[in-house]
């Protein structure tokens, strides 16, 4: 019988799952940070970080040009990503249930599910192949149209949840709709929207098999778009196959600093977008 | 020269701030359009290029591609039933671990956790997102899989003597299809967990207030009236969580064995469509081969076509059910 | 707030086009080797691509001339120089004839620059000595039709070792691999049973085991299950301390993996080469009493007729580098040198490419 006591033990005893899922979900990355600092932390150096790659037996190896060039085609991916995920996104709220609507979302997230391999051949076929070489505006490319489901679907979220009031009452003042959409609505679900773009930035800085026919990677120092550009996950990637030790502390390493980045980019981004613009209202 | 007439000079710039807005309108909406139909055109694009390269494959094995487990180059075969059983199974058990994790850390960081603790725990879950494929893959290897080996399987088989059930049957050697399924769990955590979280941070107080003023224990207000709020955004979140699921390769092709055999048994090694394709890709130049592997590309399509429909179907039908 | 995004992104631009316009100048096609652009590029084959990386750091060091090099995978670097993206390929396997038709850019030549050698390893904690496999039984195992380390089949050659009454557990590639065709190439010559059944190939329908990904998932594998054997390049077992067996050559003896076993096996085979050859061969089960036979060459993939002259001459003045100087560096890195006789017939071969396919 439901009594009220029952409920209240339910109640509690729900409670403390939380608690343990949230243990369990933190779980993971610690452990795994844990791994990298203790096989990566001894390779990172100022040299790790100025130097290019070097052979096995030679110290003072580094991976300058892999961070360098992994925060270029991020750059690219976002400058290709975001918009485009936050217009769709923005589409999607606002259309809900139109056929449109409704194809495009339920396209999204087939798109999303789509190998990242996929991509980088259809990627290969559309950018490098008839350009002749491999660049990284290909990889950038290839990037950003991975973000796009994930952007696209959180942002319509986010905007989702925005209580329908508050665009209704700018309305009511006057406002157009698309400035209601943009300076109000938009803005009350930013800091939302920047977790999405957050995420879809986190797990495209990771992603190798799309680069490695379109941005292809680099042992030599190179910041051009046109040319082929070093990755830290290629790098990663080809130094943790390997056979030899140096070569795996080197690929924790540029995993630990991978991670980092990001983790930068993050703080930097929610310091920005949500410092002003706090909770939704009522 | 005849000035205008106050009351008319207003009309006039009333109009021409209607006529802008209009115009800001019609640019907002066309952009957004544009900005939304990008998607559809690159799925048909992908869709197009996939189906061309396969159609060789299709043309010359037919349905065998689908129904055949043998999966042999050198005889021309190529069977991908293992590798399609696989995907189903091991997403399937990515997302039985994750949600329930996912759900329960976003409503423990919305409802129940101090201020200060929530951006650092948030940061920690989707920091998961962050790392890449390969370090997972080598992590599963060096740390996950002997821990499963040694510790959780037989547990699973002994202590809960559930070794005799076929889903934990056969010898234990660590990389499997739990493993795969587990490593999937943690690389869809963090989509499920973040989307979640942010959906039920921005439900209104004002629900909270409700459900608590009508007598509600603090777990029936979450069950009844913020998750129920925020239905759309979590499950939105899962939708997100199974895409990445399907499509990983690097990881899971390193902790499941890849043996190309259809067994119930979550311990034993398995294979998946995406870790076949990129197992094989770079290495193969036979024309057939290549062609096949673009047809596994092909029908993998189509599944997440069919999960995504089953999907929201599903969630149609719930949605529907709680309504009346 | 949004002007500083505006802003930002305005600089973002600029900077693009600026970078781009640089470029644009100072083509990339024919850089010089004292700009800041690569002047060659390659990809194909992981298994030489810790040398490689040795020889192009060394030559860019002595020269100047800056090669990038990629280890996409053997068939990723012939698609590669098939769709003329890439100015050298690199394949741990010959490049079939339906892949040299496919070819767009004419005749291609295969360059032999080093050699490896896949080793069988195996974990057996309490046994010291390495032990000794002959061609069938390694077939039978991989077969799946010997099951126990104590089968008579292994004790036999393998007087005085204490072979344990355990399952063998077998360990292969699950993905395509250069290192797989090697081996298989090896045990269709070794056993007319594989041979008929399994054959040879990047990857094969195997009877019986697990899969690992790599060299590295394989001798990670081996490393962590007792009782476990597989097949791995010289270099990932040395460098993970794994067992090593010795392999009976067709010679009759039992010899073991090393640089100068392997280099014996490509010497034994020059012998019988036509100098016509074309270097699409095999060297496993190679004749010669010191020969390690589960040796192979890896090739560079050039076009014979190149199309900018410029870089042409930078691929040939390289190779002929790595066939001299380079082979020096081969040994410390686990990767045995080319045997003289083979290196002369090679460089000789280099001066067939010419530039006639300039346009």
């Amino acid at each position: 019988m439901k009594t009220l006591r029952n409920r209240h033990w339910i109640s509690g005893a729900m409670i403390g799952l939380t608690y343990i899922a949230a243990v369990l979900a933190t779980l993971p990355l610690l452990l795994i940070l844990w791994h990298l600092v203790k096989k990566g932390a001894s390779s990172v150096s100022v040299a790790f970080f100025t130097n290019m790659p070097h052979p096995v037996g030679e110290a003072g190896g580094g991976m300058a040009n892999a961070i360098v060039g992994t925060l270029i085609l991020v750059g690219i991916a976002c400058a290709i990503g975001l918009p485009i995920g936050i217009g769709a996104g923005i589409y999607l709220a606002e259309k809900r249930t139109t056929p449109i609507a409704q194809t495009v979302r339920f396209l999204s997230d087939v798109l999303n599910g789509l190998p990242s391999i996929v991509m980088g051949i259809f990627a290969w076929e559309l950018l490098v192949r008839p350009a002749g070489h491999f660049s990284a505006l290909a990889g950038g490319a290839a990037l950003g149209a991975m973000m796009i489901p994930l952007v696209t679907r959180t942002s319509e979220e986010m905007l989702r949840v925005v209580p329908v009031s508050l665009r209704e009452a700018a309305l009511a003042l006057g406002y157009p709709r698309w400035r209601t959409s943009i300076s109000i609505v938009l803005r009350t679900a930013l800091a939302g929207i920047a977790t999405g773009a957050l995420v879809a930035i986190a797990r495209i800085a990771g992603e190798t098999a799309p680069l490695l026919f379109t941005a292809f990677g680099n042992q030599f120092w190179s910041t051009s778009l046109r040319q082929p550009i070093a990755a830290l996950p290629l790098q990663i990637f080809a130094y943790a196959i390997s056979a030899y030790d140096e070569w795996h502390a080197q690929a924790w390493a540029g995993a630990l600093v991978l991670i980092t980045m990001v983790l930068v980019i993050s703080i930097a981004a929610r310091f920005v977008t949500r410092s002003k613009f706090g909770a939704a209202v009522d | 020269m005849t000035a205008l007439p106050a009351p008319a000079l207003q009309k006039e710039r009333r109009h021409l701030r209607v006529h802008q807005a209009e115009i800001g309108d019609r640019i907002y909406e066309i952009v957004t359009t544009a900005c939304a139909l990008v998607i559809p055109a690159l799925v048909i694009a992908i869709a197009l290029a996939v189906f061309a390269a396969a159609w060789p494959a299709f043309a010359k094995l037919g349905l065998s591609i689908v129904t055949s487990s043998e999966w042999d180059v050198a005889k021309g075969k190529f069977g991908a039933a293992p590798a399609i059983y696989g995907t189903v199974v091991s997403s399937a058990v990515a997302l039985i671990i994750a949600t329930p994790l996912a759900i329960g850390v976003a409503i423990f960081l919305s409802e129940f956790s101090p201020a200060w603790l929530r951006q650092p725990i948030g940061f920690l879950v989707d920091l998961l997102a962050a790392v890449p494929s390969v370090v997972y893959g080598l992590w599963g290897i060096f740390v996950l899989v002997p821990l499963l080996r040694v510790q959780v399987m037989p547990f699973l088989r002994d202590t809960l003597h559930l070794g005799s059930t076929p889903l934990f049957s056969g010898p234990a050697y660590g990389p499997s299809m739990l493993a795969a399924g587990v490593v999937l769990a943690i690389m869809a955590l963090p989509y499920i967990s973040a989307v979640s979280r942010e959906v039920l941070l921005a439900v209104p107080r004002s629900q909270r207030e409700a459900a608590l003023a009508l007598g509600a224990t603090r777990w029936e207000m979450i069950r009844d009236a913020v998750v129920p709020y925020a239905k759309s955004g979590i499950i939105g979140g899962i939708m997100l969580g199974l895409g990445r699921a399907l499509g990983e390769t690097m990881a899971v092709t390193m902790v499941i064995g890849n043996r190309a055999e259809i067994s119930a048994s979550l311990f034993a090694p398995g294979y998946t469509m995406a870790a076949l394709i990129a197992n094989q890709f770079s290495e193969a130049t036979n024309d057939l081969h290549l062609s096949a592997l673009m047809a596994v590309g092909a029908i993998l399509f189509i599944l997440t076509l069919i999960v995504n429909a089953v999907a929201r179907w599903l969630v149609w039908q719930v949605s529907r059910g709680r309504a009346s | 707030m949004r002007a500083l995004t505006v802003a930002a992104l305005m600089m973002f631009a600029v900077a693009c086009a600026k970078e781009n316009a640089n470029q644009s100048a100072t083509s990339s096609s024919t850089a010089t080797s004292s700009g800041g652009s690569v002047d060659l590029t390659g990809a194909g084959a992981t298994f030489p691509y810790p040398l490689y990386s040795k020889w192009f750091s060394e030559y860019a060091k002595n020269t100047g001339v800056k090669i990038n090099y990629q280890s996409i995978g053997s068939g990723g670097g012939i698609r590669q120089l098939s769709e003329q993206t890439v100015d050298f390929g690199a394949s741990d396997g010959p490049m079939s004839d339906e892949d040299l038709a496919k070819a767009k850019g004419g005749p291609v030549l295969h360059i032999p620059t080093t050699m490896g050698a896949d080793v069988i390893t195996y974990n057996l904690p309490g046994v010291t000595t390495p032990l000794k496999f002959t061609p069938q039984a390694i077939a039978d195992i991989f077969m799946g039709k010997i099951k126990k380390w104590n089968d008579s089949r292994l004790a036999s050659v393998n007087p005085g070792v204490a072979l344990p009454n355990e399952d063998i557990l077998v360990v292969h590639r699950s993905e395509s691999s250069g290192t797989t065709y090697i081996f298989t190439d090896y045990l269709s010559k070794a056993s007319p049973a594989w041979n008929a059944s399994v054959g040879r190939g990047k990857e094969v329908n195997w009877p019986v085991g697990l899969g690992g990904k790599g060299n590295e998932g394989v001798s990670g594998q081996v490393k962590q299950t007792p009782g476990s054997i597989g097949y791995v390049e010289l270099a990932y077992a040395k460098q993970n301390r794994l067992a090593i067996g010795a392999v009976k050559n067709k010679a009759g003896q039992f010899i073991s993996p090393s640089v100068s076993s392997v280099t014996a096996a490509a010497a034994g085979v020059a012998k019988t080469l036509p100098a016509t050859t074309d270097y699409r061969i095999s060297i496993s089960d190679a004749p010669g009493a010191d020969s390690y036979p589960i040796s192979s060459f890896t090739w560079i993939l050039v076009y014979q007729h190149q199309q900018d002259a410029g870089k042409g001459k930078k691929l040939v003045d390289f190779l002929n580098w790595a066939l001299t100087d380079g082979q020096a560096l081969a040994p410390p890195l686990d990767y045995a040198p080319l045997p003289a006789e083979i290196a002369s017939a090679v460089r000789e071969r280099l001066k067939t490419i010419d530039s006639a396919g300039t346009k």
